[in-house]
């Protein structure tokens, strides 16, 4: 995925990040939302190791072995960050207690079920957290490339294991942003320079067009 | 009050091979890794480990998989160790995946003196074959089992020789979970201090939930 791509991804995503909620970043693109948090809020980010309230890793050679994300890179504590262990994570994480997650995607489908933990024959990395933050988080954005080697990865049923039963609340693409409901996907936004036609050649799921499809915003 | 600390060696002695361990860590992070050279060192066989992940190669419990020590992984993910997954696709050992949080409260019910759980997470994916799916007030549930083990091995951040423990940040993870849910838990820390040095509000795992204690490196 080129940079740019992954950019307008990430912008576009913090854009629905609110003041004074709890959310949790899965790794690789949805760690890049955090470089874009719109000013004047306050989120407070959980990683799923045990912590709430993390920072950028220390200068080299301050980093604590203690202190570490999901990836087990180094991380920091903000002040007033609180530490916990794996069955309180998931209480909050399952509990209704998490506001928001971002998880990576292999594919979506027309339902807006999320397929992301494994291609049999091929990839089996396991679940991880993803299954327990799809099923509990109050709101699970997918942040991921319309389009991966030639195929849309917005299908109109899965052909991947999926990650949960529950559809994901918004996904957020290159080319679009989507939004599952009962009729099927709904086409919210266009990327920039992205014609509504454009974005329908990428998809393989059919798609809900209401009106002028507005252009995504990238900046507050 | 005070209790002796034993040796790593004689730790991993007591850790027979074809045993059922608990290990706490999150990519290896409050993983007792004395505890798991001195199993590499016995040269441990038939191992059932079970945690949150294989870490890395070379790394942690890494070095249980690579030494041959394992029979079967029961953990959330696999993905950043490419020896766990050599071996699991050769059949040399068994992997079966549990979403981490259902893997939580399956230690936690074992500990705990319950059956199992009812968790909304799994629900019409993979995870539900073969098990049982609960209606409760319209929302389906699957019931998992309690997880119990032979062993525990857990890192603290400080232990007394009463045994009693505190952790430290993100290496906390497993840990007090894990202590409550074996037979024998052996548990490593960073520091240990004499009794009375860690107040009472200040323990995480009453001491005499530990059996053991590995004494400081000499």
């Amino acid at each position: 995925m080129s940079m740019e791509a992954k950019e307008i991804i990430a912008r576009r995503v913090a854009l629905e990040l609110r003041d004074n909620t709890l959310v949790n970043l899965g790794i690789g693109l949805p760690t890049l939302v955090a470089r874009y948090i719109p000013p004047g809020i306050r989120v407070h980010f959980q990683s799923e190791n045990g912590i709430i309230g993390f920072g950028a890793p220390p200068p080299e050679g301050m980093e604590d072995p203690n202190l570490t994300d999901a990836g087990g890179g180094f991380i920091s504590a903000m002040p007033g960050a609180a530490s916990f262990d794996s069955a309180m994570s998931f209480m909050l994480i399952r509990g209704g207690h998490l506001d928001m997650t971002v998880l990576g995607g292999l594919q979506v489908d027309a339902r807006g079920q999320l397929a992301n933990w494994m291609v049999p024959g091929k990839l089996v990395p396991g679940m991880g957290g993803a299954m327990d933050l799809v099923a509990g988080a109050r709101r699970v954005v997918v942040a991921m490339q319309h389009v991966a080697k030639g195929e849309s990865k917005i299908v109109p049923e899965l052909t991947l294991p999926p990650t949960a039963a529950r559809p994901v609340t918004l996904v957020v693409t290159d080319l679009a942003v989507l939004e599952p409901s009962a009729q099927g996907l709904i086409l919210k936004e266009c990327a920039p320079g992205v014609s509504v036609e454009a974005v329908r050649a990428a998809t393989a799921a059919p798609l809900i067009i209401r009106g002028d499809v507005p252009e995504m915003a990238l900046t507050p | 009050m005070h209790r002796k600390a034993i040796s790593a060696a004689e730790a991993a002695a007591l850790i027979t091979d074809g045993s059922s361990v608990m290990f706490g860590g999150f990519m290896g992070v409050g993983t007792p890794t004395r505890i798991v050279d001195a199993l590499v060192a016995r040269g441990a066989r038939d191992l059932t480990i079970i945690g949150n992940d294989t870490a890395r190669p070379g790394v942690a419990i890494g070095k249980l998989i690579d030494a041959g020590c394992v029979a079967k992984c029961i953990v959330s993910h696999i993905g950043t160790n490419p020896v766990t997954q050599k071996k699991m696709i050769a059949g040399e050992i068994e992997v079966d995946l549990v979403p981490q949080g259902t893997l939580a409260e399956r230690i936690r019910a074992a500990g705990a003196g319950l059956g199992g759980i009812l968790t909304p997470t799994g629900v019409g994916t993979r995870v539900d074959e073969g098990k049982q799916v609960i209606e409760l007030e319209g929302q389906s549930f699957l019931l998992e089992k309690a997880l119990p083990a032979d062993v525990a091995i857990i890192l603290a951040h400080e232990a007394d020789y009463n045994f009693n423990l505190t952790y430290r940040l993100t290496a906390t993870n497993f840990n007090p979970v894990m202590a409550l849910a074996a037979k024998l838990v052996i548990a490593e820390a960073g520091e240990i201090v004499p009794v009375g040095v860690i107040p009472p509000d200040a323990v995480r795992t009453p001491g005499i939930l530990v059996t053991h204690l590995v004494e400081r490196p000499r």
